[in-house]
């Protein structure tokens, strides 16, 4: 098990990507053996997470199973990952989800099939969100941060719905742009520090050595674009709906469970401890912006007809809490905002799969088309219900913990910042949560209450499937868990956060 | 029940101190267990289900009974606590997982076991032709569960989770027969509204727990009595909790959802009405009543709400044709009583006035679950001559209805007295306005009570029957429960009997005297009030048995009264047409077109000006002017030019190199800087 510490966490990340490679070797007629490497690549990256969890010293803080060798010697790139308490659960949670979409992909490729290309490219996608997190590098951190734009582009693009190609090029071009400035900011910061390595940067930052307040200001700029369209923050976020709708299930799962995680993780992971002056500055922006997007979010859903992309802009408003509990640098705010992290990618995901299986059987996701599907197939309805009411945040399920925690920071945020303006945030997350229960309890009544339409009645519609089941019940399980029991979230990530906060002299 | 409260008492000598009390956090574990029993399990079980709930509350009866007694002789009340997480770091977050068990607890748990008992032994025969009978149980069961665990709760955010787990469970039962829309859009009338109160409640508990470092009710109430929480901070939180339970407890102006939530099956409703939900907004403010008691305006804005909630649903119970309606009004009423009751410090009194109702609601709901049972229609204009056809529905409703009216002996009687005495004291002692106000406001409601129950009860049982059918007694599984709850109402006013009854001892904040009937002025009350009472059945009678004193209604000088109450005082029509259409249309879609319009229009806009420009580098620059230039720069500008064709054929990886060449620019000039 010794080796677990040191290469566990690369093997994890590179797995699937081995996988991709393997897979292009195989003929492509051959599904099913397809599919089982698929599988087995993808459950084996998730069994060296949960031996990685084994290994993972809860009790101590900073980084742990780290891994530095020299990779480009002339700009003095090394290959440095590791895990502490704030990349710990979207790691784990990015093992899980993709070996779910797996699962899931099993009896669900969609049009036009090639399961072959579809598998290589999800696993493709896991190793860029894995590395993503693992990443204690900057160089290395933009390598990942960008491989996972390739395979979502073709996911969107070749198994997407009918406006595809112009979802998947507005992503694309979307996130390139704001990778882009990301990059002039990465490349800003060694150029005055003379390191990518992200550890080195986060002490220089603590210490208050990386440049004048202008500059921390122009370099956090860049890193906020980049961050921002990836939540995405309002306005950033207009690519999200386009995408989501037209991505197929797993890619929207996927989207929604990791890929916008991306952007919030590299807030608390490089924009803040490294320019912690900066993050003071910019925090009342963020707040501003996270609580446009809550309501406007929110607003958006009940206009929505197509039951996918209201799901889409749901995720605007479930980030914008995220962003909040950021923006107060506090310890309650940005545990929440890594706990809210973690249940919309739990939560959103599985609305997700719930909206790709009632398009599957019904053909349609027209809001106004469907209803009595908790009738028809009463288990399927109770799922999608339970995962509607997570949603909303109701307490004893796992959204409840984000929510209120960025609520509780924005109510007394960090010594450094205003707390009026930070309470007139916090009233409007609470308006944001009663408009969200709205339209959430608006949308389960008009697609699962009632009666059966006329057009489906005579229809045979099947209630949830085994294999469904198997890539849903870890979800749904967590949900609960983390909701009864947050420590599980709270105890691995308090201490990463604690040590964030000591940059701002505010950790308690 | 007198042998089970004996066998209860004997028992719980028998055993170590404390013992029971000690373990008392599994009555609601216990329910909670069984939801997932009956959820997964339930449908293949013999009594698809019932049995396992209705075992769990039992149960949990049993040891709330035993711990009661347990705790006659040791009136210290016993605390039990776990960590559930504490942040590291100094004054940091801690959350707590926590009990009190005190006499309050005891008596809310009794309450809430016993009713719920009923309710669920009276549904098996209720429901017992519904299609979704399991999953009622198991509802039931998660209601039952979510309330006890919001009792026992030592710190607001426990109780917050088990008030909001309540919530979530109204909403299932309420729109239980979801297959019509009006059911389901009450139950999220229910839920939306009692979460707008929820957002202060916990935005209240923020501002108590950024003054005070804790959740812990006690220590908050100890540090607001010591001064150590005052001032604006302390009257803002404690007005910001009192809008939790003015959602919860269906106070003015939040109490529109109350009615609505009828569409739930009656058993429900008895169960909403006396034992769970509504009551959870009384129960809160009792808890923290040392805190509000020190909280300023607070207290006086408690007062005049429920003076106001009790009056105005008192006359809204008057013109309701609906039986349940009649009944979910003087619920209203009669929450607004209790608030009342706390709001001018009466804190015995408000959770005596709990308790009995708990009895005669729960009565006077299943009874009229009951006849609507018999005669398949909620509404008294198809009743009518009904104490021919079911006479233990008959006899118990009368009960009840004497219970709510407050004729002596039964519990409503001894209950409401004791509210109006203590209010009448705080006004002449504590010189307090707001208790005049409730003191009128509880005597003018005593009295529409009474007329109001006579009304139901004439159209109901009396006249000759005007609906369709044969109505029929229900059978014993309904009725058994009725005369059990008739019993209590019967006999539980006594446990409040004034100087001898043992309620006020159970029940008192530290350090609160008691007053009840002890001055002149509080003989007098009594017989004023039941001559009230007496008055108004009087009253009744004559208006609506014998046809006399008609006032037409519908015109004359008063028409306007009742088109406003027959309007609900437009409080619906404001709120669906000032909020919830707005956002459902005009602000939503505001909303979206300007996402679509304005910011989508700005990305697609930079999207096409980068296409056109990059179409004039390249045939107007590139091909024009640059052709004549030297190769080298040509070759740059063709890179340009190139972009055109990479976006419209969507080879974004090359897009992307390009990208990064100009990347590789700023890095030139970053290095020089």
């Amino acid at each position: 098990m010794e080796w677990v510490d040191g290469w566990g966490v690369s093997l994890a990340t590179f797995l699937p990507a081995v996988g991709t490679v393997v897979l292009l070797f195989v003929p492509s007629e051959r599904e099913r053996l397809v599919k089982w490497l698929g599988l087995a690549f993808s459950f084996a990256a998730l069994a060296i997470g949960a031996l990685v969890l084994l290994r993972y010293d809860f009790g101590a803080s900073g980084y742990q199973l780290e891994v530095i060798k020299s990779w480009i010697p002339q700009i003095d790139a090394n290959y440095h990952v590791g895990l502490d308490g704030m990349s710990l659960p979207l790691f784990e949670l990015s093992l899980l989800v993709s070996f779910l979409c797996i699962v899931y992909l099993f009896f669900h490729v969609p049009e036009p099939g090639k399961p072959k290309a579809l598998i290589a490219l999800t696993l493709l996608l896991e190793t860029g969100m894995t590395g993503t997190f693992v990443a204690l590098d900057l160089i290395l951190f933009f390598i990942f941060w960008e491989v996972v734009l390739v395979p979502m582009y073709f996911m969107i693009g070749i198994w997407g719905g009918p406006r595809r190609e112009y979802a998947a090029v507005k992503f694309f071009l979307y996130t390139l742009f704001g990778s882009v400035f990301m990059l002039l900011g990465f490349l800003a910061l060694w150029f005055r520090a003379g390191t990518f390595d992200i550890v080195a940067l986060q002490e220089l930052g603590a210490a208050a050595e990386i440049g004048t307040r202008l500059f921390q200001n122009l370099v956090f700029l860049g890193l906020f674009l980049g961050f921002a369209i990836k939540v995405p923050m309002w306005p950033f976020h207009t690519w999200l709906p386009d995408a989501h709708t037209e991505a197929p299930t797993i890619g929207s799962v996927l989207l929604a469970a990791i890929l916008l995680k991306m952007g919030t993780y590299g807030f608390i992971r490089i924009a803040l401890p490294i320019l912690p002056q900066a993050a003071v500055d910019f925090a009342p922006i963020i707040g501003v912006l996270a609580v446009i997007a809550i309501i406007y979010g929110a607003l958006c859903c009940f206009a929505q007809t197509d039951l996918k992309r209201l799901i889409a802009f749901s995720s605007v408003g479930h980030m914008g809490f995220v962003m909040l509990g950021i923006a107060t640098l506090t310890d309650r705010g940005i545990n929440g905002a890594i706990f809210g992290m973690v249940a919309h990618g739990l939560i959103t995901g599985m609305l997700f799969f719930l909206a790709g299986s009632i398009h599957e059987r019904y053909h349609t996701r027209a809001i106004a088309e469907l209803g009595g599907v908790l009738a028809q197939i009463p288990r399927f309805g109770s799922v999608f219900t339970y995962a509607a009411i997570a949603s909303l945040g109701l307490p004893g399920l796992a959204g409840f913990w984000g929510e209120m925690l960025a609520l509780l920071g924005s109510y007394q945020p960090a010594a450094v910042l205003d707390d009026a303006l930070f309470r007139v945030l916090m009233v409007g997350g609470g308006i944001g949560t009663v408009l969200t229960a709205g339209y959430l309890l608006w949308t389960v009544q008009r697609v699962n209450l009632g009666r059966v339409p006329e057009r489906f009645a005579g229809e045979r519609i099947v209630d949830v499937t085994g294999i469904e089941w198997a890539a849903w019940s870890p979800l749904l399980a967590l949900i609960i868990a983390a909701g009864l029991y947050p420590k599980l979230v709270l105890g691995v990530t308090d201490s990463a956060v604690q040590s964030l906060l000591g940059v701002f002299g505010v950790g308690s | 029940m007198t042998n089970l409260l004996l066998a209860a008492e004997q028992s719980a000598e028998l055993l170590p101190p404390g013992a029971i009390g000690r373990v008392l956090w599994l009555v609601p574990l216990l329910p909670f267990v069984a939801f997932f029993v009956i959820l997964f399990f339930g449908k293949r079980m013999p009594r698809r289900g019932h049995t396992v709930g209705i075992l769990a509350v039992a149960t949990g009866l049993v040891l709330s009974l035993l711990a009661f007694f347990e705790l006659v002789g040791n009136r210290a009340p016993i605390e039990r606590s776990w960590t559930w997480f504490q942040f590291a770091g100094g004054q940091s977050l801690r959350l707590e997982f926590g009990m009190t068990v005190d006499f309050f607890t005891t008596v809310m748990f009794v309450v809430v076991c016993t009713i719920s008992l009923l309710v669920q032994i009276y549904s098996t025969g209720y429901m017992h032709d519904d299609s979704r009978y399991t999953w009622f149980y198991a509802a039931l069961s998660l209601f039952t569960a979510s309330m006890l665990f919001m009792v026992i709760a030592n710190n607001l955010l426990q109780l917050f989770i088990g008030w909001e787990g309540v919530g979530v469970c109204s909403y299932f039962l309420i729109g239980h027969f979801w297959e019509e829309k009006e059911n389901s859009s009450a139950a999220i009338k229910a839920f939306i509204t009692t979460k707008i109160g929820d957002t202060g409640f916990l935005f209240g508990i923020f501002v108590l727990f950024a003054a005070g470092h804790t959740f812990n009710i006690a220590e908050l109430n100890h540090l607001a009595e010591e001064g150590e929480i005052g001032g604006t901070v302390l009257t803002v939180g404690a007005l910001l909790l009192f809008m939790g339970a003015v959602g919860k407890s269906a106070q003015f102006p939040l109490h529109v959802w109350l009615p609505d939530a009828m569409a739930g099956p009656t058993p429900v409703s008895a169960l909403i009405h006396a034992a769970t939900m509504v009551v959870a907004g009384v129960y809160m403010v009792a808890r923290m009543l040392p805190l509000f008691e020190h909280a300023g305006a607070a207290l006086d804005v408690v007062a005049v709400i429920a003076a106001i909630t009790m009056l105005i649903a008192a006359l809204l119970a008057l013109v309701q044709d609906d039986i349940k309606k009649v009944l979910a009004y003087s619920t209203i009423s009669q929450l607004g009583y209790m608030m009342a009751a706390l709001g001018v410090g009466a804190y015995t009194a408000a959770i005596f006035h709990l308790f009995t109702h708990a009895f005669f609601k729960a009565l006077l709901f299943l009874g009229s679950g009951s006849v609507i049972h018999a005669v398949h229609s909620n509404n008294m204009s198809d009743m009518g001559g009904l104490r021919r056809y079911m006479p233990h529905t008959f006899k118990t409703f009368i009960i009840g209805s004497l219970g709510l009216a407050g004729v002596f002996p039964l519990a409503g009687f001894f209950s409401k007295d004791e509210i109006v005495g203590e209010a009448l004291r705080a006004a002449n002692e504590g010189q307090r306005f707001t208790a005049w106000v409730v003191f009128i406001s509880a005597l003018v409601t005593a009295f529409l009570t009474a007329l109001y129950m006579t009304r139901a009860c004439v159209k109901t049982f009396w006249g000759e029957y005007r609906g369709h059918g044969h109505p029929h007694e229900s059978p014993g599984s309904m009725v058994t429960p009725l005369w059990i709850l008739a019993g209590a109402t019967m006999t539980v006013g006594f446990l409040g009997f004034p100087v001898v009854g043992p309620f006020k001892n159970w029940i008192t904040l530290p350090g609160e005297e008691h007053h009840g009937f002890e001055t002149l002025y509080n003989l007098v009350l009594p017989v004023a009030s039941v001559a009230l009472a007496l008055a108004a059945i009087w009253l009744g009678w004559q208006m609506f048995e014998r046809g006399r004193f008609k006032v037409d209604i519908l015109a004359g000088p008063f028409a306007w009264t009742y088109q406003l109450l027959e309007n609900k005082y437009y409080l619906d029509d404001l709120y669906l047409k000032g909020i919830v259409k707005p956002v459902q249309y005009p602000l939503a879609a505001a909303a979206y077109w300007s996402n679509q319009h304005i910011l989508d229009g700005i990305v697609n806009g930079v999207a096409s000006a980068t296409v056109s420009s990059a179409r004039v580098v390249y045939e107007d620059i590139d091909q024009q002017v640059v052709d004549f230039a030297v190769n080298g720069a040509a070759g740059l500008t063709g890179w340009t030019g190139g972009m055109l064709r990479y976006i419209q054929s969507g080879n974004v990886q090359r897009y992307a190199a390009v990208l990064f060449a100009g990347v590789a620019v700023f890095v030139a000039l970053f290095a020089l800087l």
